[in-house]
């Protein structure tokens, strides 16, 4: 696993840096939480919507849609596209978009997200018509915990209480950071995990970059039947030692010579 | 076409009936509301499908979000609530989740318009269609009368893909006779033929073109009378060949005349048949209580008040 997860915080650094562009703190801090999911929690066809039973497979909404190059590394690595795509990354014409796009048809992107506070409605209403259906398949929502200081996010989390979902699994990758600095200094959170056990969920805290603990608790949460939220403790920039904890990484690409220092970090 | 017999319908009632005939038919349609439903008419689809029916409180954001995931989950999700609350509120949630993703979700929203009433500025959505019309792949259709509204609401059920329908919160005559009428997504409609000068309307307007246009004719003024019920997208070729033929074009419509169907007609004119138009809705101006007709009438939307708009700007012109 850790060889997987290097190998997609690589290709992060390596697409943000040919982009020129783009968000690798949030990206990096996510990326063994996608890791984990992809390859031993959720059930997801590799060959999409060709898959006979491409209905049953389990849903991932990435709400914080700026971390899209730690989902595109991890879909390529998984082998639901080529790798080379990821060259593509904010390049025009691309189906890599700056923020997951459902209209360019990548396959692995369920849905549109980009605007922060908006994928746990949808994973709310992806939720209910999976219940309406009978379905057996889970809703997986990421979120950022800055992205939490969106109402719309606390409407979502009523909502998903209110109609007693439980097919639905929140995970915060809680990194403690935001553009402007630190979530606790521009706007706190705390207690999150009181918060959302008063919102009704069954609240995990755990370490964000253990793959143990990560297995475990999605497994068991994918199971449970009771509405859960994963609150996965990470390191924004989790991996390239002078980007960790710095929010200055939030949206900036590294130079050549940041870039190939971070790569032999990440051997 | 037009209705022969005199009735007088509430259009809500109509949408509220509608959707359970659909929803009897189509178990794949899904309704949410906004803690509105009694006002929205959705309560009729809540007592007879509650387990497809949906109230997301009084939280606008999250109601856009959830019908986007329903959508994308298979099901035709009509969401309602006022017209102010269901656009404005939520705009970002309508751009970026449903029509960046191109969901298949109904926004039928009711209480459009400066017809609110005495619940003031705050609930008098003005400006609804112009948010609505600029977002790419929203389709925006305004129906007239009850009878256009329940063949607007099975088009919207039978046609993927996002879509606006303001629903006319005021009790309405009814234009279109049920038996005769066919709603027609791809054209703009002519209601009455004449030579002299062109006014095209739609929503709770229409019926007061009519009558404008039947006083016009007193005095010897023959209306070409058009009825746009889909501003977007917007079917030019009606309009361009009434303006060809009168070279005066007046607007009428229950909204602002910055963005809605004034500008419409504005763009499609100035491409395919440039011409003046006159845009008759309220100005750049916040509304305020009032009872309906009297608001009607302050803010110059009575068929007395058009006609005499319209004398002047054929004088003027």
């Amino acid at each position: 696993m850790k060889t997987l997860t290097n190998a997609i915080r690589r290709d992060i650094l390596k697409m943000i840096h040919n982009a020129k562009s783009g968000h690798p703190g949030g990206a990096c801090s996510c990326a063994d939480i996608l890791a984990v999911l992809y390859k031993k929690v959720m059930n997801v066809p590799l060959d999409w919507d060709k898959a006979p039973d491409f209905s049953k497979r389990d849903r991932f909404i990435l709400s914080k849609g700026h971390a899209s190059p730690a989902l595109y590394a991890t879909l390529a690595h998984c082998g639901y596209f080529p790798l080379d795509l990821l060259n593509g990354f904010r390049v025009l014409g691309s189906k890599l978009q700056g923020h997951p796009s459902s209209r360019v048809k990548l396959p692995g992107i369920e849905v549109s997200t980009g605007s922060l506070g908006q994928g746990l409605s949808i994973g709310v209403g992806l939720a209910l018509a999976l219940r309406l259906d009978n379905s057996n398949s889970k809703v997986f929502v990421l979120m950022g915990d800055g992205e939490m200081q969106e109402g719309s996010v606390w409407e979502s989390l009523m909502n998903a209480h209110s109609k007693k979902l439980k097919n639905l699994i929140v995970i915060i990758d809680k990194n403690n950071l935001q553009i402007d600095g630190c979530v606790q200094d521009v706007k706190t959170l705390e207690p999150l995990d009181e918060k959302l056990k008063a919102f009704g969920f069954e609240v995990h805290s755990i370490d964000g970059h253990n793959y143990e603990q990560l297995e475990t608790t999605l497994l068991q949460a994918k199971n449970s039947d009771k509405l859960c939220a994963i609150i996965a403790n990470t390191i924004k920039g989790k991996g390239i030692s002078f980007m960790e904890n710095n929010p200055a990484w939030h949206g900036k690409a590294p130079n050549d010579e940041q870039l190939q220092k971070a790569l032999e970090e990440l051997c | 076409m037009l209705s022969k017999i005199e009735e007088i319908k509430s259009p809500r009632n109509v949408y509220g009936e509608t959707l359970v005939e659909l929803g009897e038919k189509n178990h794949n349609i899904v309704v949410l509301d906004a803690d509105l439903s009694c006002s929205t008419q959705t309560c009729k689809f809540a007592q007879k499908f509650p387990e497809r029916f949906f109230n997301c409180g009084i939280a606008e954001q999250d109601m856009m979000g959830t019908a986007a995931g329903l959508a994308y989950g298979g099901k035709i999700a009509f969401a309602s609530s006022f017209a102010m609350f269901a656009t404005a509120r939520c705009l970002d949630q309508i751009r970026n989740t449903i029509c960046y993703s191109k969901l298949n979700v109904k926004i039928v929203a009711t209480h459009g318009g400066i017809t609110v009433g005495e619940d003031g500025a705050s609930h008098q959505a003005l400006e609804d269609i112009s948010y609505m019309r600029s977002i790419p792949d929203m389709k925006v259709i305004i129906p007239a009368d009850c009878t256009e509204v329940k063949q607007v609401i099975k088009y919207a059920a039978e046609t993927s893909g996002p879509m606006y329908i303001r629903v006319p919160r005021t009790n309405l005559k009814t234009i279109f006779d049920p038996e005769e009428y066919k709603f027609n997504p791809i054209a703009g409609l002519k209601l009455r033929d004449g030579k002299d000068i062109t006014i095209v309307s739609n929503g709770e307007t229409l019926i007061e073109v009519l009558n404008t246009a039947e006083k016009l004719h007193e005095v010897g003024i023959e209306a070409d009378v058009l009825h746009y019920p889909v501003v977007k997208p917007f079917h030019h070729l009606a309009l361009k060949e009434s303006a060809a033929k009168t070279r005066k074009v007046v607007v009428v419509e229950n909204h602002s005349i910055i963005g809605g169907l004034g500008s419409a007609v504005c763009e499609s004119l100035c491409q395919h048949m440039p011409t003046k138009v006159y845009r008759i809705g309220t100005e750049d101006t916040f509304g305020q209580s009032g009872e309906q007709r009297q608001l009607m009438e302050f803010y110059g939307l009575t068929s007395t008040k058009i006609y005499e708009k319209i004398i002047k700007f054929m004088d003027v012109r």
